[in-house]
């Protein structure tokens, strides 16, 4: 009888039409598609530059919340600036400063500071002859760009790190400092949780379609359509701007927007050249190890590795070969890759690893850019209120904070201002200009 | 009429607060704070003027450390890196030495220094002392040019993080003696940043709050460091361990 009467009063959130709590609401200035660190970073960074407490609504669509297919939770973890694109360096530097200072920007009352539990161990590549040259090169644009990193020579590389064969080194490129890895998933949940306290709503869900106004030039994208899992309802959203931060499956949520349905000689024919690819990644342990100054290790062979934790388990893996690539349809782990590909090269690198034991295994997409493995930040050149920040090809996760601010500028102010980004838009597929990164994993 | 009754329960929901604040206090590692800060983070949730109130006071003290730290580019322009660095020495409450020299530069518990350390223009710093200071990741711009520099004491800096140490590396060739002991921001994965220093003859690892297995640390960190000397004082090293029947045993006979 109370709770009748505590139901009738207005603020209670009974209504004699049973209605989905979870639908997301029916109007929002900003959609972004895909909750992984991308999405959650711009939905902060657009809260943080709204300059009315309350004047933008932002929507996440994010299709699975236990993220068991999502490539941030399933990725390496590893923050370096050894690229050889100056932007590349530059959204990575802008990224180590941002969670130096994470707690003065994601810090929330009454909940605990956030941990990303960072290692400081930097990143070493080795190079062969043949490749050294291009290794030079890059030390020079990253010194000039503000990265800490010094050239090693083979000698030197044995001094330093004895449980290395530097047979067939060259060169050896090591960073000083702003280099490691951390926990993707600490950074995931303080963004998530900075933003949500800030207004920004989550909403569980998957876009299944979207209307673009053809009546009205430019095209833009009007409403996006969100069904709800396992069920056929559906929740039209009206939205002023979309972003698209799906990752792997950007390009899919690209074809299903209309983008690329065109004849192929048009600019609404050329499609989003983003596709999952699949990567391997294994953990091993191994009692005589490298100890606790081992560097997220990458030969010139492809093959990578790094330390977990203080027990002797190290993660490693290696990018297949392109005529190689693995099935996408599902993320089953293949142990025969390891024993053939991974482990001759690691075995021949680090002589310890000859006796190790596989002891567990797992598989995550990288958002892979077909054309040239960057990025691609910006605006749809036709339609004008789609924006995308996807394409990283394995290194979105270092650069989500720089890229969010990145995008977030771009929506509020209308060009970049602190970094400038426009060399990595979507322009150069019209062009067909690729900004090649010669230092891919 | 089903879209207005949803839009009134979304208003009065207010649901950015309570998704935050519907954690209880068990579930957090820390313990629990004292009543007049959770008296205040209750009404928090519930009066905006609260919320806004202790994030301007928060974001005033970060900012007051963030001015302490700042980069005294005047004072290098005209007098040079080293009395920069030495003034910001001081005027933090720390203690310095020049190269060649014996007596040591303090300020006074008031705050107050004398000014002689102007005559040492051309002096690189020798022996730098920041214990119980509020020293960060920016104050370390002032002292990025003493590459001659020895020994350096942060004991108790409780500003001093993981980042901290990686930027140590400037002082890579010269650095001999670290004393990083009391500092409560320090982890594992900041001790990682201590391989660049080789010359290190002697680091202090003692109490390090945030060290989960100090034993296993320490011999990692004398596997990397070989030449270097490990004082790391403060950790509980003794055995404790519980076999499951024992543990069962002590629960049964603490319920009955």
């Amino acid at each position: 009888m109370k709770k009748k009467a505590v139901d009738a009063l207005p603020g209670s959130s009974w209504s004699p039409v049973l209605i989905n709590p979870n639908l997301p609401p029916e109007r929002a200035d900003i959609v972004i598609v895909g909750g992984g660190v991308i999405g959650w970073s711009i939905a902060y960074w657009l809260k943080q530059k709204e300059r009315v407490r309350g004047g933008l609504r932002v929507i996440v669509v994010e299709r699975d919340p236990t993220y068991s297919r999502a490539s941030t939770v399933l990725s390496a973890g590893g923050i370096r600036q050894q690229f050889s694109l100056l932007e590349n360096i530059h959204l990575s530097l802008a990224s180590a400063d941002f969670m130096r200072n994470i707690n003065d920007h994601l810090f929330v009352l009454k909940e605990d500071p956030v941990d990303l539990q960072f290692n400081h161990s930097g990143y070493m590549f080795l190079a062969n002859e043949q490749v050294a040259h291009i290794m030079e090169e890059n030390y020079r644009t990253q010194r000039s760009a503000g990265a800490e990193v010094s050239l090693l020579s083979p000698t030197q590389v044995k001094e330093k790190f004895p449980w290395i064969n530097t047979d067939g080194v060259a060169l050896a490129s090591y960073g000083l400092e702003n280099e490691g890895w951390f926990d993707p998933w600490s950074l995931l949940n303080a963004f998530r949780r900075k933003a949500v306290s800030m207004g920004v709503v989550q909403c569980c869900g998957e876009v299944t379609g979207g209307l673009c106004s053809h009546t009205q030039t430019p095209l833009c994208v009007m409403v996006e359509q969100v069904q709800m899992p396992n069920s056929l309802e559906y929740q039209p959203v009206e939205c002023a701007i979309v972003v698209n931060a799906a990752g792997a499956f950007s390009g899919k949520l690209a074809e299903m927007l209309g983008i690329g349905s065109s004849p192929e000689d048009s600019i609404a024919g050329i499609p989003l050249p983003v596709e999952p690819r699949k990567r391997y990644i294994y953990v091993v342990h191994c009692p005589d190890g490298p100890g606790l100054d081992t560097p997220f290790l990458i030969d010139y062979s492809g093959v990578y590795f790094r330390r977990e934790g203080l027990g002797g388990n190290y993660i490693t893996g290696t990018s297949p070969e392109e005529d190689e690539e693995p099935d996408t349809s599902n993320l089953d782990v293949d142990h025969e890759f390891f024993v053939d590909k991974v482990w001759p090269s690691l075995a021949h690198r680090v002589p310890a690893f000859e006796k190790l034991k596989v002891t567990s295994a797992w598989a995550g997409f990288y958002d892979y850019n077909t054309f040239d493995q960057n990025g691609i930040i910006g605006v749809h050149p036709l339609i004008n209120n789609m924006y995308f920040a996807t394409g990283f090809s394995g290194h979105g996760l270092q650069q989500s904070p720089a890229v969010g601010r990145g995008v977030a500028e771009l929506i509020l102010d209308g060009n970049f201002r602190t970094l400038d980004l426009s060399g990595l838009s979507f322009r150069r597929i019209l062009t067909q200009e690729p900004m090649l990164e010669r230092n891919i994993v | 009429m089903a879209a207005a009754l949803r839009s009134l329960h979304r208003c009065c929901q207010l649901p950015a607060l309570l998704v935050v604040a519907r954690r209880p206090w068990s579930s957090s590692s820390m313990t629990r704070p004292p009543v007049h800060t959770r008296l205040l983070l209750y009404l928090t949730q519930h009066f905006y003027d609260v919320e806004m109130l202790l994030t301007w006071m928060f974001n005033r003290k970060r900012t007051g450390i963030q001015k302490k730290n700042a980069y005294l580019g005047y004072a290098a322009s005209l007098y040079g890196p080293q009395v920069a660095a030495a003034h910001f020495i001081l005027t933090l409450k720390g203690g310095l030495r020049f190269k060649n020299q014996s007596d040591w530069f303090r300020a006074n518990t008031k705050g107050k220094f004398s000014w002689d350390f102007v005559n040492y223009k051309d002096v690189q710093i020798e022996e730098i002392d920041l214990s119980n200071t509020m020293v960060n990741y920016r104050g370390l711009e002032n002292l990025d040019t003493q590459r001659s520099l020895r020994t350096l004491s942060l004991k108790g800096c409780p500003e001093v993080d993981d980042w901290f140490l990686a930027r140590l590396h400037v002082f890579q060739d010269s650095l001999e003696e670290l004393d990083i002991s009391h500092c409560p921001h320090i982890t594992t994965g900041g001790l990682a940043a201590l391989r660049n220093l080789k010359g290190l003859k002697r680091l202090d690892v003692s109490s390090l709050p945030r060290i989960q297995s100090p034993g296993l640390v320490v011999i990692l960190l004398e596997d990397m460091l070989p030449k270097c000397d490990i004082v790391a004082t403060g950790y509980d090293y003794s055995f404790v361990q519980e076999d499951e029947e024992s543990k069962v045993q002590h629960m049964q006979g603490q319920s009955a």
